[in-house]
């Protein structure tokens, strides 16, 4: 625990007190670009991006090689994953838009081929005598144990990127998420807008590849906006939300694997990443798995309240066991069946209600008003008092429950 | 919103008066082909959609009213034919051209307001980076009034049934106070008061000298809510004012037998 902490106050060391910004700086950065591609309903293509990035590591290591320099400087590996990682990206956008293939095909595709392709070449770099050391695999999963301040440097300055650009493009790319066929008309072009969405995309995976690794960007990217989208109903939020629980995690996710000697980082951070999302899932106000059973159950007890009155006004026996529940909780019903005083009082209102709504749906055409009947609505939430004036005198003096029953 | 320049405009410009269709043209359609693989959806369409007026595109299903509007505002990629609007062509008047997409079109689970709906109308005012200012949230609020929901800025648009979600649409268009306003079925599944709100502001827009083209659905209303009429089945098979455009012959043609003689002798009679 002792460590945990030290780790969240960076104190535990030059090298996770690196990779602890580093990973804020990333999940910021992935969080505010993931959400529009969350947006757009292209998350997926997150990760073939993500895959395609392979081959590109490991033909820049052989292109540095043969060029006579060390092949393991972190830029020339970066320039080359970006730009397989772009190639990946045009293949799946060109067979979608030129073939029948679905996107989900392509992207299956694409990321396979080039994954398997880079595996390859990683592969045949081992046997290399200078491949040896080169540790190209860490490209994978990530490896946070040989963090430099110049890698920390390049996420802060490629996130920064990131963000500045979100922010700059956040218009077209809401009004394109949101309706492309209107943006298309405004003289938006469309194509455009998503190839500068997937750039971003690009570009925070490839800072994130030294730190997370190629497999489990992807969370970084979608988790954190699905996650804020639980607590917000507007695009803008989301942003910010998904920016600030991608950092979160990040920096969280880093100090724990930090506090234990064998926890990998970017497995950690990921797992950070979904238990916030599983928190948001069961417990945001409007739109979590709780609330959304409270309100149902609430409109049940709604239900079986008024039922069970009109039962009641019409003097015939509650059978429902629930219904039962509901009113004898209430203190409206008595254990043995029997309406009390109370009871007998809410019934009479509620069928007189009942008995407004019949007459108002005769004498007003208004379908808009009458419309809004459910059976639940009272009926002064909709009508004016004069306007129930004039109902309760077509309908006569308002009758008693009788206590017979 | 701006104030009605139509007029000014398509007089001043000498190369509008020279076009083909002339100035009182608000969309001119000339030998528009648009095709889904090779089977082409609309054939060498020709339509001058007039300014000031309330024009319907009808025809059966399938019969590419949508692609039309689509492929004359480049939405879709068109295999040939020349659209203008008010004389230009499409790409440089698109400030004076508003449309309104199906309803259906959009995942209304969007995490938006009717507000931020409304506000994307002037996003192409604002540019990319300037500030939403007053006199933005005051065109929203007035556009939102204008068709009837005020009070419903802040609502979440998921929220909204069918006709408010279709008149949240409207209410974008509004906003960007054009000239020209193309409509994909607007009265498609909504309720009567939509309906009627909707084609309120409509002819409001027509009385104010704005034009409307509308793809119709309906045809027991065509003749009550439109002027001009092009009756399309792939091929347009007639075009012109309502009056002497929309008849039974020309139904036949269009609809392909398809409509009950009964049914139709109840439309065309709605005219007199």
């Amino acid at each position: 625990m002792d460590t945990l902490i030290s780790a969240l106050l960076l104190q535990a060391g030059y090298n996770a007190a690196l990779v602890g910004i580093g990973a804020a700086l990333l999940g910021v950065a992935s969080g505010a670009a993931g959400t529009f591609l969350v947006l757009r309903k292209r998350a997926l293509v997150s990760d073939a991006v993500a895959h395609a990035t392979l081959p590109g590591v490991g033909l820049a290591f052989v292109a540095m090689v043969a060029l006579g320099g060390d092949g393991r400087a972190l830029a020339g590996l970066l320039a080359g994953s970006a730009l397989s990682a772009w190639v990946g990206l045009l293949a799946v956008e060109w067979m979608t838009r030129r073939t029948r293939l679905p996107e989900d095909a392509a992207i299956g595709a694409v990321l396979s081929v080039f994954f398997g392709l880079g595996i390859v070449i990683l592969t045949l770099i081992q046997t290399m005598s200078a491949g040896r050391q080169a540790g190209l695999e860490d490209f994978l999963l990530g490896a946070t144990a040989g963090m430099l301040f110049s890698d920390a440097a390049m996420i802060a300055v490629g996130g920064a990127v990131a963000v500045a650009l979100v922010w700059a493009l956040r218009r077209p790319m809401t009004l394109v998420a949101f309706d492309a066929e209107y943006a298309a008309a405004t003289g938006t072009d469309v194509r455009r807008v998503d190839l500068a969405m997937m750039a971003l995309v690009m570009g925070v995976t490839v800072i994130g590849l030294k730190l997370v690794g190629l497999v489990l960007i992807v969370a970084l990217l979608i988790i954190p906006p699905v996650t804020a989208r639980f607590w917000t109903e507007r695009s803008g939020r989301m942003v910010w939300g998904a920016a600030a629980l991608g950092g979160a995690s990040g920096y969280l996710g880093a100090a724990i694997s930090a506090s234990a000697p064998a926890l990998p980082t970017g497995p950690i951070i990921v797992l950070v990443a979904a238990a916030l999302f599983a928190l948001s899932l069961l417990f945001a106000p409007a739109r979590g798995v709780l609330a959304a059973m409270l309100r149902q159950r609430r409109f049940q007890a709604r239900v079986h309240r008024r039922q069970g009155l009109l039962a009641l006004a019409r003097s015939e026996p509650i059978l429902e066991p629930y219904t039962i529940r509901v009113l004898v909780a209430e203190g409206l019903l008595r254990r043995d069946g029997v309406a009390t005083e109370a009871g007998r009082a809410e019934a009479a209102r509620i069928a007189r209600d009942e008995k407004r709504w019949e007459v108002a749906r005769e004498i007003h055409r208004d379908a808009a008003l009458t419309g809004r009947y459910d059976g639940l609505t009272p009926i002064d939430a909709v009508f004016t008092a004069d306007e129930i004036a004039e109902f309760d005198r077509r309908l006569g003096p308002p009758m008693p429950v009788g206590g017979m029953a | 919103m701006t104030p009605p320049a139509s007029l000014k405009l398509a007089s001043h410009e000498g190369r509008a008066a020279e076009a083909a269709p002339g100035p009182e043209a608000a969309l001119a359609i000339r030998g528009l082909t648009v095709s889904y693989g090779q089977t082409p959806a609309v054939f060498s369409a020709d339509a001058t959609f007039p300014a000031r007026t309330m024009s319907a595109i009808v025809g059966p299903n399938g019969a590419g009213k949508s692609t039309l509007l689509k492929a004359a505002l480049g939405v879709i990629p068109r295999v040939s034919g020349e659209v203008t609007a008010f004389g230009r062509p499409v790409a440089e008047a698109r400030e004076r051209i508003a449309y309104v997409p199906q309803r259906a079109s959009v995942d209304w689970d969007f995490p938006a307001t009717a507000g931020d709906v409304v506000l994307m109308g002037l996003y192409r005012r604002m540019g990319l980076l300037g500030r939403v200012t007053g006199a933005h949230r005051r065109t929203v609020r007035a556009c939102l009034g204008r068709v009837g929901m005020a009070d419903f800025e802040g609502r979440q648009i998921g929220e909204l049934s069918g006709g408010q979600q279709q008149r949240v649409f409207l209410a974008r268009a509004l906003a960007q106070g054009a000239d020209l306003y193309l409509l994909d079925e607007p009265f498609a599944g909504v309720d009567a008061a939509t309906e009627r709100a909707i084609i309120d502001v409509l002819k409001a827009l027509r009385d104010e000298g704005r034009a409307v083209v509308a793809v119709h659905h309906d045809l027991s209303t065509v003749t009550r809510y439109f002027e001009h009429v092009l009756m399309l089945n792939v091929r347009p098979v007639a075009e012109g004012p309502v009056e002497t455009a929309f008849t039974a012959e020309a139904l036949d043609a269009t609809y392909g037998g398809r409509l009950a003689a009964t049914h139709m002798d109840s439309l065309i009679l709605a005219t007199a």
